[in-house]
C-alpha cells in the first residue's frame, strides 16, 4: 500500500524505515524538504553508503514508478531524453512515396509521437497515474559537463524541448534524486537547484541497526563483532574504505559459512568481501586483523559488562 | 518563477526569525560560503515547510539549504553553534575580542543586530588574518642549505617563501608559441559525441530523415557524422625540490600557460609534501598567479619524498581528478630522499589509475644517460612515455621534449628492459 507524502521529518524517518532504510534524522530532514518543496535531492558520498538505495526505497514506499538514468561520459540527449525511430520513419517515407502523399504532410507525419522513443528523462516528465515518478540520476559525476548544463534547464523548469515536436512539460515535477561519487566536482549552478546532503559512513549503533534490518538471520554476536571490526577499518589509511554495502555483504557471507563469531582465520579468508584492493588486503590480513579483532572483543566485553 | 515568500506568515510576530536567518546567511557569506540573497529566501521557505520544532531539525534544514559541498560543513557547524546559541553571550564574548569595535557610545544599542552581524563577520576575518600573518619558520641556516641543493637532495624540509622574477614580454610570447607547438602523445581522445561531417563514416539518421522528409523522399543522399574529439584531462605532478630548483620557475610559467590554455588541467607541486596549486594558476596574469603559488607552497627547494607525495596523491586526489581517462605528466628527476622506499608501489598504483603516465626528466643532459638512481629505477617500469630533456633552457624546449615522437610504446615494456640493463651495469 503506497504511503502518502511525508508531512514532517518524523514521517520521513518512518517512511524510509518502512522501506528497510535506517536513516539519520539529518537525512530525513533533507528528504522531507525535497519532497515538500519539490526540489531535487543531491546526494554525495563514498561508494556503498546507500545513496542509490534512497531513491529505490522512496519509489517503493510511495508506490511510484522508479525511472533510473545511469550516467556515463558522453551521455547525450539521444540516450537520456528522446530519439526518433529512424527505421520506422524510413518505411513511412517509402510508403508515403508509393501513395504520393504531399511533402508537408510527410514531414508532419514522421515527426509525430508515434515515432518518438522516450528515454528516461522524457519518461519522468510524462504524466503517470500513480503520481509523479521517482527519477534517479545516478552517478552524475560520470557524465560530462555538457550534459550537466543540459540538466540545469530540465531540473528548474521540468520541461524539455524537442525541435520537431514541441515542448513537453511535466504536469508535476518528478521526485528527483541525484547521486554523485565525487570523482569530479559537480558545478555549483546545478547544486544550487537541489538540497545537498553528504551521506557519511554510519556510526556503530546505526550500522548495527542496518544489519538488523538487512541481515536479520545473522547471530547478534557476529553482527556486533563485524560492525566493530568495520568501524575500526574505517579508521585505517586504506585506499578504499568499506561501505555499508560491504558490511552487509560480509555478514551475509559469514552467515552462509555458518559462522557465529569472527576469528582471525575467517577474517583472512573472507577479507575480499569488504576490501577491494590487493594493497589494502595485504595491509590488513594476518597480524593487523587479529590485533583489531582482539581490540573489538575487548571493547565489546567492557560495553557488555 | 517561484512565488514570493509570505514573509509575514513565517514570522513569529516581530520579524526576528527572518532577520536572524538573513544575518546568519550574511555571516556564512563572510566566512567564504557562496551564498546569495536568494538562498536566505529559500532558507525561510524551507523552515516554513519543515515547521521547526527541534534544534536538530532547524540545524539540518539550514544545512540542506546553505551547504553544498562537503568541506563547507565545518564552517557551517561552527557558525551555527556560535550564532544560534545566544546572541547576547556572543556579543559579550566579542567585546573581549574586539574592544575597538565596541566604542563606549550608545550607538550599538540602537541597531544591535546590524552591528552584531558585522562584528561577527569581522571576527571571522580576524581569524583568517591571524593565520596568514603567522610568521613562517625561516632561518639563515636553511638558506645556506638551499645553495648547494642542486644535483643532490637535502635531508631537511625547507619551509620558505619563494620570490619569482616577473615574466618578461618576450617570455610570455615564447610561452604562447611553445604551447601552440605542444602536442602531447595521443593528444585528442574520441568522445561519444558527434558532429556533422561530409566525410564521416557514420550516418546521421536524424539529419538524413529530416532532409528526406523535406524533399518528400526524393533525396537519396545520407547526412554523415564523425565522433568529436576532446583533450583528456591532464594532471601534472611537478617536483619542486632542491635538485629541480633551476627549472622550477620555467616549469611554473609553462604550467600557468597550460592551465589557461585548455580545460581540465590540475597541477600539483611536491617536494616533501603535496600541494594543489590549480586554483592559484587559474589567474590570467602570470605574475599574480605565480605569487599566489609562491605563497601557497611551503616546501620550495627542500628535499624530495616522491613516494610519500605520490601516496598522498593516490589516497586523496586520484579518485577525484583521475576520472575520464586522465593523462598524468610527472615532472621529476627521480632523486628521492627516502631512497625510493615505497615508491614502486605508489607509481604502480598511479600508473594503473590513469590512462597514460608520462615522465619528463630534466636530469638527462647527456644523450647516453641511463637512469641509475633508485628512484628512477622504481618509476621507469610503470611509465608509458619517458621524456628525457637534454637541455631545458626555455619553454620551447619543454614543449619539444613533450611533443617528440617516440612512437607507440607498450606500457612499461620498452623501459623495463633499459632499467634492468641499468641495474646490471656496474657503477
Amino acid at each position: 500500500m503506497p504511503s502518502p507524502l511525508p508531512r514532517s521529518v518524523d514521517d520521513s524517518v518512518k517512511l524510509l524505515r518502512d522501506g528497510g532504510y535506517v536513516a539519520d534524522r539529518s537525512l530525513a530532514t533533507a528528504v522531507t524538504l525535497a519532497l515538500k518543496l519539490e526540489r531535487p535531492l543531491f546526494l554525495e558520498g563514498e561508494a556503498g553508503v546507500g545513496k542509490t538505495e534512497i531513491a529505490k526505497v522512496l519509489a517503493q514506499t510511495l508506490g511510484r514508478r522508479l525511472i533510473r538514468l545511469q550516467c556515463y561520459e558522453g551521455l547525450d540527449v539521444a540516450a537520456a531524453v528522446y530519439e526518433w525511430n529512424y527505421a520506422r520513419q524510413m518505411i513511412e517515407i517509402r510508403m508515403a512515396e508509393a501513395d504520393s502523399t504531399s511533402r508537408s504532410s510527410i514531414e508532419q507525419e514522421i515527426f509525430s509521437e508515434r515515432f518518438l522513443i522516450r528515454r528516461p528523462l522524457l519518461q519522468a516528465l510524462s504524466p503517470d497515474p500513480a503520481g509523479p515518478p521517482v527519477l534517479l540520476i545516478d552517478e552524475l559525476d560520470r557524465a560530462d559537463e555538457p550534459f550537466e548544463a543540459f540538466l540545469l534547464e530540465t531540473l528548474s523548469d521540468w520541461q524539455v524541448t524537442i525541435p520537431e515536436f514541441g515542448t513537453v512539460k511535466a504536469p508535476a515535477p518528478p521526485i528527483t534524486v541525484i547521486t554523485s561519487n565525487r570523482t569530479r566536482e559537480i558545478h555549483d549552478a546545478l547544486k544550487r537547484r537541489c538540497y545537498y546532503y553528504w551521506v557519511d559512513y554510519p556510526d556503530a549503533a546505526r550500522e548495527l541497526e542496518i544489519l538488523r534490518v538487512k541481515a536479520p538471520d545473522a547471530p547478534r554476536r557476529l553482527s556486533r563483532e563485524v560492525v566493530g571490526f568495520v568501524q575500526k577499518l574505517r579508521g585505517e589509511e586504506l585506499f578504499k574504505l568499506p561501505g555499508v554495502a560491504e558490511t552487509i555483504d560480509w555478514v551475509k557471507a559469514l552467515v552462509a559459512l555458518d559462522k557465529i563469531e569472527l576469528d582471525p582465520e575467517t577474517i583472512n579468508d573472507t577479507l575480499g568481501a569488504i576490501l577491494k584492493y590487493q594493497d589494502d588486503i595485504a595491509k590488513i590480513r594476518g597480524a593487523t586483523a587479529a590485533q583489531m579483532l582482539a581490540q573489538v572483543r575487548a571493547e565489546l566485553a567492557t560495553a557488555g559488562a | 518563477m517561484t512565488p514570493p515568500v509570505d514573509l509575514a506568515g513565517a514570522d513569529d510576530g516581530d520579524g526576528r526569525l527572518i532577520a536572524n536567518v538573513v544575518h546568519f546567511a550574511r555571516i556564512l557569506r563572510g566566512a567564504g560560503l557562496p551564498i546569495g540573497p536568494g538562498r536566505s529566501i529559500e532558507a525561510v521557505r524551507a523552515l516554513q515547510a519543515i515547521g521547526v520544532l527541534s534544534r536538530q531539525d532547524f540545524y539540518w534544514t539550514l544545512h540542506a539549504v546553505f551547504v553544498n559541498r562537503r568541506d563547507q560543513h565545518e564552517v557551517f557547524d561552527q557558525a551555527f553553534n556560535l550564532f544560534w546559541r545566544d546572541p547576547q553571550i556572543l556579543e559579550r564574548l566579542l567585546s573581549f575580542l574586539l574592544p575597538q569595535a565596541l566604542s563606549p557610545d550608545g550607538e550599538k544599542r540602537q541597531d544591535g543586530k546590524e552591528k552584531l552581524s558585522r562584528r561577527l563577520a569581522e571576527a571571522f576575518q580576524a581569524g583568517h588574518q591571524h593565520d596568514r600573518d603567522r610568521p613562517k619558520p625561516l632561518s639563515n641556516e636553511e638558506d645556506e642549505q638551499q645553495i648547494d641543493a642542486v644535483m643532490t637532495w637535502s635531508n631537511r624540509e625547507i619551509l620558505q617563501e619563494k620570490d619569482f622574477e616577473q615574466m618578461s614580454n618576450a617570455e610570455l610570447a615564447q610561452a604562447k608559441l611553445a604551447l601552440a607547438r605542444l602536442k602531447l602523445p595521443f593528444n585528442e581522445m574520441k568522445t561519444r559525441r558527434f558532429r556533422p561531417s561530409h566525410r564521416g563514416a557514420r550516418i546521421d539518421f536524424r539529419a538524413t530523415l529530416r532532409a528526406w522528409a523535406r524533399s518528400g523522399g526524393n533525396s537519396a543522399s545520407f547526412a554523415r557524422r564523425v565522433q568529436r574529439t576532446r583533450l583528456p584531462p591532464l594532471i601534472v605532478l611537478c617536483d619542486v625540490s632542491g635538485s629541480m630548483e633551476r627549472y622550477t620557475r620555467m616549469f611554473l610559467h609553462f604550467l600557468h600557460a597550460l592551465t589557461n590554455d585548455r580545460a581540465r588541467v590540475h597541477v600539483f607541486l611536491f617536494g616533501t609534501r603535496l600541494t594543489n596549486i590549480t586554483r592559484a594558476l587559474r589567474h590570467k596574469d602570470p605574475d599574480r598567479a605565480l605569487a599566489k603559488v609562491a605563497a601557497s607552497v611551503e616546501d620550495w627547494a627542500g628535499g624530495t619524498r616522491i613516494g610519500h607525495c605520490l601516496a598522498e596523491f593516490n589516497l586523496r586526489w586520484s579518485r577525484r581528478v583521475l576520472g575520464q581517462n586522465a593523462t598524468v605528466l610527472l615532472i621529476s628527476d627521480g632523486l628521492d630522499r627516502d631512497a625510493a622506499v615505497g615508491l614502486e608501489d605508489e607509481v604502480e598504483r598511479l600508473s594503473k589509475s590513469c590512462r597514460r603516465l608520462i615522465w619528463l626528466n630534466p636530469l638527462l643532459r647527456f644523450s647516453g644517460f641511463e637512469p641509475k638512481s633508485s628512484g628512477a629505477r622504481a618509476i621507469l617500469p610503470f611509465v608509458d612515455d619517458f621524456r628525457p630533456a637534454h637541455s631545458l633552457a626555455s619553454l620551447g624546449s619543454i614543449a619539444d621534449a613533450l611533443s617528440a615522437d617516440v612512437g607507440a610504446t607498450r606500457r612499461g615494456y620498452r623501459w623495463q628492459s633499459r632499467a634492468t640493463a641499468a641495474t646490471t651495469q656496474p657503477g
